[in-house]
């Protein structure tokens, strides 16, 4: 539950979990999704390895979530909407203690647990199968709609909150717009979602495919607060999501700068990384490179 | 006689004060699929989302996952093409308890002409994993579905007719979900039929008898599950099958029973229903002479089935 990380390092001001340091956790997050992803010649490396400083101060210091009760009623939601990162999720929820790790080498083979995008009746943690884009954000407001009239913030509770990961090529789908606008419309507070926004897409970068951009001008104007925050900052998320729970009366996007493939320099910002799996030789390159930049 | 629309309104009002969990999502077509009486009663379980059937089926996804029954208000058309996606990935895979109501059904849309005329929802929706299809005759049946699909932890698309239809369940009917109903025994032709093609069934039944032809009229309110017990009996008994629907002859309930029978029982078959071809405007009356749905057109295919089973 948060409490066990809510208290920040008292000497250096970080965000810990369980003594370590968030951006630890983080850097081991990207090592099992790249070992993953190779292992099971299947994935998306690019959009998970963007997301992994999201998702780690989400799960790590963020969302109200215990691994031995995965159904407690009371514990705050996480949809990714963009379930290709779903090795992203599985590497935080393993390390989170929702299934032990070893499952990870199952991960897109028959029979797995691991869908290469998630199932919710497969995997202790996952609120809801997603893989169709442009769908997550609408089963956000659904459920902040009622967790609003169950779990409300108030009398010494903190009240159960939503939060959704889309991508940016994501927001190329007209359904979000929709829900984008409901949610503004019944001014759920309660609810906050995240673009994962790394500016590359399958076919190419977002600005040529099909520019998204100003992304932040789009949601404000339909009555979202925005934070724009640099996506690879855990300190500059944790920042974002505190402020988003205080505002009132309406839902808060947090816009996340991020680079595609991040943490491994052949990878960023290339859309062939899209969907490709590392071999062999590129595992190991990319590996090293991601422990030594942690240790840097 | 009550229209099936009134009956669907009323019963979910009487459902939703007993059981919290119902919830009931519209995309701006309250007054028309009568959850106008729920949005009155409740104001705290409606949820007005505006016109985004897309959206609204998601919404319900995310409801559903929170403990409640919500059912989504919109026309057939909609529900099953403009959101199919969204009820194929967001509420059938994941097994959601979402009644997905789609108003209007077949090419009776209150003379709104093909693009509210919803001619292959059944097809749409029966392809779709997990989901649960029930087309119900009239308003008695309709009252009894709702409370049915309430029980049943699961998506149901409830295809649902406009218009008042003749009653044609028995007073003390009960309906079960999965369970055909027989309206009239026979036993030369099996008239099997769903929504309100129930009634012209019985009409041509009794045509039929004019001539001196006992003809069966096997209703089979939810087309998926398909009743496949009861079908098989009614093939072996009459041994040939006109099948009725207000709907494409491609997919919908005459292609299921076709399905069953070419495995089963196979006997001659006959589909009366659209024969692959969108509607028009018109009276209900004139679309069903028109499109070959009237109970002339039951007639003409059971004396057709049964040369065939002469041969």
């Amino acid at each position: 539950m948060r409490e066990k990380c809510l208290a920040p390092d008292s000497a250096t001001g970080q965000a810990t979990y369980r003594g370590e340091p968030l951006p630890a956790i983080a850097q081991r997050i990207r090592e099992r999704i790249l070992t993953t992803i190779s292992n099971a010649r299947v994935g998306h490396p690019g959009g998970s390895m963007s997301a992994v400083e999201i998702l780690t101060s989400l799960y790590f210091h963020v969302l109200r979530v215990d691994p031995e009760r995965p159904d407690w009623p009371e514990r705050d939601r996480f949809v990714l909407s963009k379930g290709h990162a779903s090795s992203a999720l599985y590497a935080t929820l393993a390390e989170r203690g929702f299934f032990p790790p070893e499952l990870l080498s199952t991960f897109g083979k028959i029979n797995s647990r691991l869908q290469v995008h998630p199932d919710m009746h497969k995997v202790p943690g996952v609120e809801i199968s997603t893989g169709a884009l442009g769908q997550g954000l609408s089963v956000g407001v659904g459920m902040a709609l009622a967790a609003r009239a169950d779990y409300p913030e108030g009398r010494g509770r903190p009240g159960v909150r939503i939060y959704v990961l889309l991508g940016d090529g994501e927001c190329q789908e007209g359904q979000v717009w929709e829900a984008v606008m409901a949610a503004a419309h019944y001014k759920l507070d309660n609810l906050t979602a995240i673009v994962d926004y790394n500016q590359v897409q399958l076919s190419g970068p977002v600005a040529e495919v099909m520019e998204v951009a100003p992304l932040a001008d789009k949601w404000r104007s339909f009555g979202w607060a925005v934070e724009e925050v640099p996506g690879h900052d855990i300190e500059a998320l944790i920042a974002g999501f505190d402020k988003a729970r205080g505002i009132k009366g309406r839902p808060t996007v947090i816009i996340a700068r991020t680079v595609k493939g991040k943490g491994v320099s052949f990878m960023e910002g290339k859309s062939a990384w899209h969907g490709k799996p590392p071999d062999e030789q590129e595992l190991k390159l990319a590996l090293e490179e991601v422990r030594r930049s942690w240790k840097q | 006689m009550e229209a099936v629309r009134d009956a669907f309104g009323k019963a979910l009002v009487e459902i939703g004060r007993h059981d919290k969990r119902i919830v009931v999502l519209d995309a701006d077509l309250a007054s028309s699929t009568k959850v106008t009486y729920f949005a009155a009663e409740f104001p705290d379980r409606y949820f007005q989302v505006g016109i985004a059937e897309q959206n609204m089926t998601g919404i319900a996804a995310g409801l559903a996952l929170m403990g409640r029954i919500p059912f989504t208000s919109t026309f057939g058309v909609f529900a099953s093409r403009r959101a199919c996606d969204q009820v194929a990935m967001s509420i059938a895979h994941p097994r959601l308890p979402v009644k997905l109501v789609g108003a209007y059904s077949g090419i009776l849309s209150g003379n709104n002409g093909a693009t509210h005329q919803a001619v292959e929802d059944v097809a749409i929706m029966r392809a779709i994993p997990n989901m649960v299809v029930v087309d119900p005759a009239d308003a008695v049946e309709m009252s009894q579905v709702v409370k049915a699909i309430v029980e049943y932890d699961g998506p149901v698309y409830l295809r649902m007719s406009r218009d008042a239809w003749p009653d044609v369940v028995p007073p003390d009917y009960t309906f079960k979900l999965g369970k055909s109903v027989l309206l009239r025994p026979g036993d030369t032709v099996a008239l099997v039929c769903s929504g309100m093609m129930a009634s012209l069934c019985l009409e041509a039944a009794s045509r039929l008898e004019r001539q001196g032809i006992s003809a069966m009229v096997l209703h089979m309110p939810t087309i998926k599950p398909l009743d496949i017990d009861s079908l098989v009996e009614a093939a072996e008994q009459t041994g040939c099958v006109v099948t009725a629907e207000n709907h494409n002859v491609i997919g919908g309930l005459g292609s299921a029973v076709a399905e069953v029978l070419s495995e089963f029982c196979p006997v001659p078959v006959k589909k009366v229903g659209l024969q692959d071809t969108y509607g028009e405007c018109g009276s209900n009356e004139e679309l069903l002479e028109k499109y070959g749905l009237s109970a002339a057109h039951i007639v003409k295919a059971a004396l057709e089935v049964l040369e065939r089973k002469k041969k």
